[in-house]
Order: C-alpha cells, then sequence, then structure tokens
C-alpha cells in the first residue's frame, strides 16, 4: 500500500460499523462513516459491518441507499460481516430487501439463538496472501448467518470443521459470516484492503 | 478447532450489533412484527409496557414464557425478556425458552433488595440499568455485557435518562483525567471492582454498550441521547402509547441513525400523531419511582 492513502467507507446505518472504523484506522487508512448515497462519491471501497440485516434493508430502502449500493458494487469492492454479507446476498429465504450483489444464498440465525453463538478457530488459506505466518483466524460468529450455497465464480475461502461455508468471494466482493472487525487479527482487513488495492 | 459458547465476548458481541439501534417495547406478536418492519434491532417481549404497569400497580413480574415464545416465532430479530431484579430462576426460565438477552429489570417488582443475579452462570447474555459509573461497573462485575441507563421508565419524561447518561459519561471523563495513584480511592468512593475501573478509565467508555433507557417518546429524545454519546436506545412506553405507533417507530429509528443531521431529525418528527401522554417526573410521588430500586 504505498503510493495514494486509500479511502473506505463503512456502513453506518446500524451496528458495530465502530469497530470497523478503529481497525482500519489502525491499518493506516481514511476511513469513514456512510449514511448517505452522496458519501458513496470518492470512495475506494464499502465495508458493510454486523448489525441486523432487517434494519440496514428498512434504512437503505428509506434513504434510497440500494440503487447507489449496487451502481458501487458494479464497481468498487465490498464486504459484507455477517448482517452485511446477508445484504450482500442474492438471497436469505426471506423478503428483505437485498442488494443481491453477491452470488450466495444464506440462511439467516443459522446456528439459532444467542445461547448458540460461538468462537472458533478457521483454517483460512487465502489470508496467506497477507501474512507469512499461516495461523488460523479466530472466528466469532453471534446470530451468524450461514452461506448456503454459492454460485459460478464464487471462491469458498472458509468452511466451518462440518464443511459449512463461512466466507467467499467473489471477484471483488467478499462476505464473512463472522466477525473479524471484533477481534485484534486485521488479517482479513489486510485482504479486503489488497482487494481494494489490487482491483480483479 | 474446539468451537466455545457463552463466552463474555459472544456476550457483548450481540450488543455490539445492536449499536445504533433501536429495541422496542412490544407486548403481542402484532406489535413486534410492526417493529421489525420498523427497523428494530431487537424487541422486548411483555405483558405490559411501564406505563401500564405503573397504572396497573401490584407486583410485575416475568411475563408469561407462552407470550415470549409466541413474539419469538413472530419475528427473525433478537427477542430480550425482563426478570425481577435477584430472580435468578425467572432468568433461568427466560434462558430455557431462548431468549436472546435477558433484562434484569428494576421496571418489575424487585425479588431481592440486596443482591442481584450471578450473571457468570448463565449462557445468555445480561443487561441490566444503571444511574452512574459505580452501579454500571457493579452490575458488569456480576457478568452484564450490556448497560442501559435506568431513566425514569413509562413517564415518557426524558430528564432521568438524560441525568444518568450524564453521570456516567461524567464521572467517565473524571476518571481519565486524575492521577493513577487516586484511582483506588476513585473506585472504593464509587463502589466499584478496582479492575473494572482500571479498564474503563484506559478505554475511555464503558467495558461494555451502553444504551440510553427509561422516557424516551420522540425521536429528538432518541437523538439526544445519542449525541450525549450513548451508543443506541430502548423506546418502551414510548412507541405503542403513541397515536400512530408504527410511524413513530420508524421515525425514531430513522433519528438514532442519523442523529447529528438536524434537516433528517426536522423532516422524521414531522406529523408522528399523539406522542404518549406522559407523566412529569416531578410530579410522582418518591415512593413511585423506580430508578431506585437495584444497588
Amino acid at each position: 500500500m504505498v503510493g495514494k492513502l486509500l479511502r473506505i467507507g463503512v456502513l453506518a446505518l446500524q451496528g458495530d460499523f465502530a469497530e470497523h472504523i478503529a481497525m482500519l484506522r489502525q491499518l493506516g487508512v481514511e476511513a469513514v462513516e456512510v449514511r448517505l448515497a452522496e458519501q458513496l462519491a470518492s470512495l475506494d471501497g464499502l465495508i458493510m459491518p454486523g448489525g441486523e440485516s432487517t434494519t440496514f434493508g428498512k434504512l437503505a430502502t428509506d434513504f434510497g441507499l440500494i440503487e447507489p449500493l449496487r451502481e458501487f458494487g458494479r464497481q468498487k469492492p465490498i464486504w459484507g460481516t455477517c448482517a452485511g454479507a446477508i445484504f450482500l446476498s442474492k438471497d436469505a429465504h426471506r423478503p428483505q430487501p437485498l442488494l443481491g450483489l453477491m452470488d450466495i444464498t444464506v440462511e439467516r440465525n443459522a446456528f439459532g439463538r444467542q445461547v448458540a453463538s460461538f468462537e472458533v478457530d478457521l483454517d483460512v488459506p487465502a489470508l496467506k496472501a497477507v501474512s507469512d505466518e499461516d495461523l488460523p483466524f479466530h472466528a466469532i460468529f453471534i446470530r451468524a448467518p450461514l452461506i448456503e450455497s454459492v454460485g459460478e465464480g464464487v471462491e469458498v475461502l472458509a468452511r466451518l470443521e462440518d464443511g459449512r461455508i463461512v466466507a467467499a468471494q467473489q471477484g471483488r466482493l467478499l462476505a464473512t459470516s463472522f466477525h473479524p472487525e471484533l477481534t485484534g487479527d486485521p488479517r482479513f482487513h489486510q485482504y479486503f484492503l489488497r482487494l481494494v488495492d489490487n482491483p480483479t | 478447532m474446539e468451537q466455545q459458547v457463552a463466552t463474555f465476548t459472544v456476550k457483548k458481541g450481540l450488543a455490539q450489533m445492536l449499536k445504533g439501534g433501536v429495541i422496542m417495547d412490544v407486548v403481542t406478536p402484532e406489535h413486534a412484527r410492526i417493529a421489525e418492519d420498523a427497523g428494530a434491532v431487537a424487541v422486548m417481549a411483555l405483558e405490559r409496557v411501564p406505563a401500564d404497569i405503573r397504572a396497573y400497580g401490584g407486583v410485575a413480574r416475568m411475563s408469561d414464557p407462552e407470550l415470549i415464545l409466541k413474539i419469538m416465532d413472530a419475528v427473525t430479530i433478537p427477542v430480550m425478556a425482563k426478570c425481577r431484579i435477584g430472580h435468578f430462576v425467572e432468568a433461568q426460565i427466560l434462558e430455557a425458552i431462548g431468549v436472546d438477552y435477558i433484562d434484569e429489570s428494576e421496571v418489575l417488582t424487585p425479588a431481592d433488595e440486596q443482591h442481584h443475579i450471578n450473571k457468570h452462570l448463565f449462557k445468555v447474555p445480561f443487561v441490566c440499568g444503571a444511574r452512574n459509573l459505580g452501579e454500571a461497573l457493579r452490575r458488569i462485575g456480576e457478568g452484564a455485557a450490556m448497560i442501559r441507563t435506568k431513566g425514569e421508565a413509562g413517564t415518557g419524561d426524558v430528564v432521568e435518562a438524560v441525568r444518568h447518561a450524564r453521570a456516567v459519561l461524567g464521572e467517565i471523563r473524571r476518571l481519565q483525567n486524575m492521577p493513577e495513584e487516586e484511582v483506588m480511592a476513585f473506585a472504593k468512593e464509587i463502589g466499584a471492582p478496582y479492575e473494572l475501573v482500571m479498564e474503563t478509565r484506559s478505554l475511555g467508555r464503558l467495558p461494555v454498550v451502553n444504551f440510553a433507557a427509561g422516557g424516551i417518546a420522540t425521536p429528538a429524545d432518541a437523538a439526544l441521547m445519542m449525541q450525549l454519546g450513548m451508543d443506541g436506545v430502548f423506546v418502551g412506553s414510548g412507541i405503542f402509547k403513541s397515536g400512530n405507533p408504527a410511524k413513530r417507530a420508524a421515525a425514531i429509528v430513522k433519528a438514532v441513525t442519523h442523529y447529528n443531521d438536524p434537516y433528517i431529525l426536522a423532516e422524521v418528527s414531522r406529523n408522528l400523531g399523539e406522542p404518549m401522554v406522559g407523566r412529569q417526573i416531578s410530579s410522582i410521588p418518591e415512593a413511585e419511582l423506580i430508578a431506585g430500586r437495584g444497588w
């Protein structure tokens, strides 16, 4: 990341956007909150945080953000964590506003209610692109969705031990069921910044 | 690759996902759907909203699990429910039916006048009310994974929520500005665990998410609490005791997202119909106030 300073937006309609912003700033990039369509201008990439996907959908619809976000995603990288991944998907098995940018089908609250929320170490081979150390990624799942199926051209980045998909990438689009922003581990954010800096 | 459940990280993590959002009191599955459609991040399932608890009098207890289960079936967002302060069996029952968060709440009649629940023993996370930093850190010490101001529930008067928010945030500012050798005496003065006081000092905020609650009735009230520095808001009687609940609910959700934009706040505040009637707190006899419950 030499050269120009990257400017990354974090969708700030609701959710843990402050945690993403803190992580981005720690990595030395400019991070800005996005609540309105005009704030998407001049961004190099966008993160959609954890939160409630139904709330994102309602607010994005009422403030005219759905089409501008789709347009943004056709040109620039977007990463969705948890609710953000649901919002990025094309199908969540229920009628709620989705961006439909990424060819993945998600199952909301796939592990059950809050008492089933968990932490686990995941193997994420793709992170070798940003780190020489081959360490597992400690993943935090909170009322998390699963990526039930992926379409053609979508690469699976991580699975649970039983094979279920929890991270995927489709070109410039990235989806994780879990919350790298809640860990101290910056590798997923670095991986996303690499996508922003080297558009595929 | 062992999975760990019910860690403090996942307990406080759910509250982190609720930030910037509105948690609404609902008494029926229909209310719960209205709340979800309006953009609520969670609902609090209750038999009676606080304004009705005040009017009804008598002993206020945990709601019927049947009602809570029906509300859990009606929505996909998290469902919270209240148990009485110190009533750990009500909490066990709420955990058994699978609620996503328990509010150990002063709005219900306390079951123990000395001790709160040992919340570390539960897999389900707890939110507790606080009027000041000492109270907040004592609750966190007992295992609470989220804090809210107590305010004065069921009044529609925001003054106590403001008082409690300013108390907590003001004490944190004071704590950050004192030399380290004064911290132990400060911890003693506010009656809080020293380690949590030190953690709060280094973070510059509570170690868990901190919502506003108790008396919030309008979009402006909600935005006021956000501008003061709260992470989100609970709205109890303010929505379903108003003239047009669906519209008011959606307006409060928008106000919490755009809390710093007076033009949007003006727009969403228009034509909301009658707010809840409200009771000025200064007109309520001391014995009827509920924020003083809890220790």
